[in-house]
């Protein structure tokens, strides 16, 4: 069927051309394009940019925690005035490279990077959709969070610099300029920055929302999505409930600061002045901006979860391992997600029994994600395990998922987090298990999705060498922090040395700073590979995996509208690997059941007489409209 | 060839609804996020004490009963339109912008009855919260008023009728949802203020 399909598709492929392409000019094709293809590019390649912005700041703080009495008289000509006259980082620029880094990996790289790519790019062609609901929504979408970039970008090179409280920009620190530098303008084209952020996660979600809801392709019922749908749908659900409440709190914020509210505000007193504000609350933004927070690290991780799962199976030659339990567990952590904020604020002086309560909830959500590492290991368990890059990178976020995990269990305890709160010990947590897995789910996407994007493959060997020089270097930068948090070395201190029992850290530090250069380095390997193979790399067969998925049907370089000719219908479920009797490891979604007797379950085989009812109907129809026509 | 392609899909493809309608009812849910989130926030503010207490302007019941109305004509001039009956679309589309831009004159005057008895933007949260709600719900009412203005004009040009509703239901779905969330943060603000 498959191959049929094929065979109209380059016969149709001029008529289609006309049909869609007739207009396009460079503008229309690269820039202002409503291809969800081409917009899933753009995401892909501002998120690389954004990756390296976000990953430089972090090695030039990284270089103050390792090396404190380190010259960067060097780094004068980026960063001008920032370096003082001794040669030191000037502290309010650390705090502004801490709060930068986080929001830019966060809502940049890992938000719009990874789910702004993959969902822009695989929901149409995974469903068997010409585009997006709304072409136009989701160009829209790009450019706000173009836009939103650019605002960012240049509150980076701004006198007083970027905003500086914090990824999270808590008030009252936020809110008062004269509290620090970044307050003032910086904090200002943050707020703006993110507004238009909101904006583009907002149009972007209800377009994927509807696209996977509205314009699935003939047969592909919910039961046959591919995992990476489900993950982009829930992810879709929990952007389109949070973001609003975060556009609420930065709202709040913004009157705070420019109107003289006092929602946030209250009895404080600078230089022995005591400001107008009287009656706000502090905590109230922590509760507004957790209720996004919160569930803005599922939306990080479930795009990366699902693509694991699509690339463990595929090249586990394997049925993912409780399909249906996948969706079931993505279902409770996208519930539980929601209930769970206030684990972020056990020492906000909140009432303890809450605390109790938000605790226990925390804790299950161990459930479902322990169902999903299970999932994973008993689909790579006696898998004829293909060990490409993407497959390599699929089971690094596995490790990440399971070591990092494992550590949110101590700090979800209310008690135990009094002495984790705030200190290295969380920096390793949530970078192992949201940044990091989350960036290899990234990682293993391009790898895996290069040839479909670009009709080339990357370099495998490269990618063997980026592959293991991340996956050990991550290890090397979080583990020990680890250790320095227990140890009570709090995050966001521009030096912490002056302690008898942090003094000793110095070396760790100094260790876990040069394992960041080396593996910031190690990327370079990968950016290399990227462009260089967009050009030149060797050109991909139309399913270089051997996958089921509905993508791998489409031509090696599909135009907008992605089928030439009728969209494929779907059969079956996306995970037919090495099916008992089958001759090939692997049956597509196109081939029907009755093409198949030799590997039919008995209960497909009811389902084949339906289904030649059906194909019969369609045929009817085929020949009504060629009547019609003639 | 392609163009029969074309009709066969159109024919099958299993929409459940509109995608444009189901996008406006997702984006009705970021709305409905946005002033849940302000509405807690308002009680778990409020429930920290040091909160001003005042009387709501008493115009609040006018605009309530306004945007009531408005709905009303707007569903008749709905019906209308099914009924290809398209003087009565045009009558009842005029009345309900009109009836809009009367509610948003209404909510400007309850600003100035709050000044009246001391309460201000800039102050205790009880009052700022009062005027982010009815701002940001006024914000969202220009948006359906120039909804409406779109559907009238269109309803003029003969673009409104029985067999072309789309957006017309979509204004309807709006309308309606802003005018019902407007009565709850009404009865909020009776039960809560």
């Amino acid at each position: 069927m498959a191959t049929a399909h094929t065979a109209t598709h380059s016969a149709s492929a001029n008529d289609h051309h006309d049909d869609h392409e007739h207009h396009d000019n460079f503008i229309t094709k690269y820039i202002f394009t409503t291809d969800h293809k081409m917009i899933g590019k753009q995401f892909l390649v501002t998120g690389i940019f954004w990756a390296i912005i976000g990953g430089l700041l972090s090695i030039i703080f990284r270089l103050q925690l390792g090396f404190p009495d380190m010259e960067l008289y060097w780094l004068k000509p980026i960063l001008g005035g920032w370096i003082d006259d001794a040669g030191k980082l000037d502290p309010n620029f650390y705090l502004a490279l801490v709060t930068m880094h986080g929001t830019i990996m966060v809502f940049f790289v890992l938000t719009a990077g990874l789910s702004g790519t993959f969902s822009n790019f695989l929901i149409p062609l995974q469903i068997g959709a010409r585009d997006m609901a709304s072409g136009f929504m989701n160009m829209l979408s790009y450019w706000f969070f173009f836009l939103s970039g650019v605002v960012m970008f240049i509150s980076l090179f701004i006198e007083t610099g970027p905003a500086s409280g914090g990824w999270v920009v808590y008030p009252p620190l936020s809110a008062l300029e004269q509290a620090m530098p970044g307050s003032g303008l910086g904090m200002t084209m943050w707020l703006v920055a993110m507004t238009f952020f909101i904006a583009s996660s907002l149009l972007g979600g209800i377009n994927y929302i509807t696209t996977v809801i509205n314009l699935r392709t003939k047969g592909m019922s919910f039961s046959r999505l591919p995992l990476t749908i489900w993950a982009f749908f829930l992810t879709a659900v929990i952007g389109l409930l949070s973001f609003p409440v975060l556009f609420s709190a930065a709202l709040l914020l913004v009157f705070d600061r420019s109107f003289g509210t006092s929602f946030y505000l209250s009895d404080i007193y600078i230089g022995g002045e005591a400001l107008p504000n009287t009656g706000g609350s502090p905590v109230l933004y922590q509760h507004l901006f957790w209720f996004l927070g919160h569930p803005e690290v599922y939306i990080v991780l479930l795009p990366a979860l699902g693509i694991t799962s699509e690339i463990i199976s595929v090249n586990s030659r394997k049925p993912i391992f409780g399909y249906k339990a996948m969706i079931i567990s993505m279902l409770g952590i996208t519930i539980l997600s929601f209930i769970v904020w206030a684990h972020h604020m056990f020492v906000s002086g909140m009432n303890p029994f809450l605390g109790s309560i938000f605790m226990f909830l925390t804790l299950i959500i161990a459930i479902p994600s322990a169902v999903k590492v299970f999932n994973y290991l008993t689909t790579l368990w006696r898998g004829n395990l293909i060990f490409t890059p993407g497959m390599l990178f699929s089971i690094g976020l596995v490790s990440f998922f399971i070591s990092g995990g494992l550590t949110g269990i101590f700090l979800g305890n209310s008690a135990i987090d009094i002495q984790l709160h705030d200190t290295y010990f969380v920096v390793a947590h949530f970078h192992l298990v949201m940044g990091s897995a989350s960036f290899f789910g990234l990682m293993a996407g391009v790898y895996h999705w290069f040839p479909k994007m670009f009709g080339r493959m990357m370099d495998a060997r490269l990618g063997y060498i980026h592959f293991w020089l991340t996956f050990i270097g991550v290890y090397m930068v979080f583990f020990p922090m680890h250790y320095i948090g227990i140890a009570g070395f709090p995050r966001r201190y521009y030096s912490w040395t002056n302690f008898e029992f942090s003094n000793m850290y110095t070396d760790l530090n100094m260790f876990v700073s040069v394992a960041a250069i080396i593996t910031f380095g190690a990327q370079l390997i990968f950016l290399f590979n990227f462009f260089y193979s967009m050009y030149r790399g060797r050109v991909a067969s139309l399913n270089p995996w051997r996958a089921n998925t509905l993508e791998w049907t489409t031509p090696l370089h599909p135009k907008h509208g992605n089928w030439p000719g009728e969209i494929p219908t779907v059969y079956r479920w996306p995970y037919d690997y090495s099916k008992p009797g089958a001759a090939d490891d692997f049956i597509p979604q196109t081939v029907p059941l009755s093409a198949t007797p030799e590997s039919n379950l008995p209960h497909e085989q009811e389902l084949v007489k339906l289904e030649k009812a059906i194909i019969a109907d369609e045929e009817d129809v085929l020949v009504a409209n060629v009547s019609k026509e003639s | 060839m392609e163009e029969k392609f074309a009709y066969i899909e159109n024919a099958e493809q299993p929409i459940a609804m509109h995608p444009k309608k189901f996008a406006l009812w997702l984006f009705i849910v970021t709305v409905v996020m946005i002033f849940a989130s302000l509405t807690s926030a308002y009680i778990v503010r409020q429930s920290e004490g040091n909160w001003l207490e005042f009387d709501l302007p008493s115009i609040f019941y006018y605009t309530s009963g306004i945007i009531v109305l408005s709905s009303i004509f707007l569903h008749w001039a709905y019906i209308s339109a099914k009924k290809d009956d398209l003087s009565s679309l045009r009558i009842g589309m005029v009345i309900t912008s009109f009836l809009g831009l009367a509610f948003l004159i209404g909510q400007w005057y309850s600003w100035i009855a709050l000044v009246d008895r001391d309460v201000f933007f800039v102050g205790n949260p009880a009052g700022s919260f009062l005027y982010v709600f009815t701002g940001l719900h006024a914000l969202h009412l220009v948006s359906g008023v120039i909804f409406l203005i779109i559907v009238l004009i269109s309803s003029f040009k003969y673009k409104v009728h029985s067999k072309n509703l789309d957006t017309m239901e979509m204004c309807v779905t709006y309308w309606h949802f802003l005018g019902g969330l407007w009565l709850y943060l009404f009865m909020f603000l009776l039960l809560n203020h």
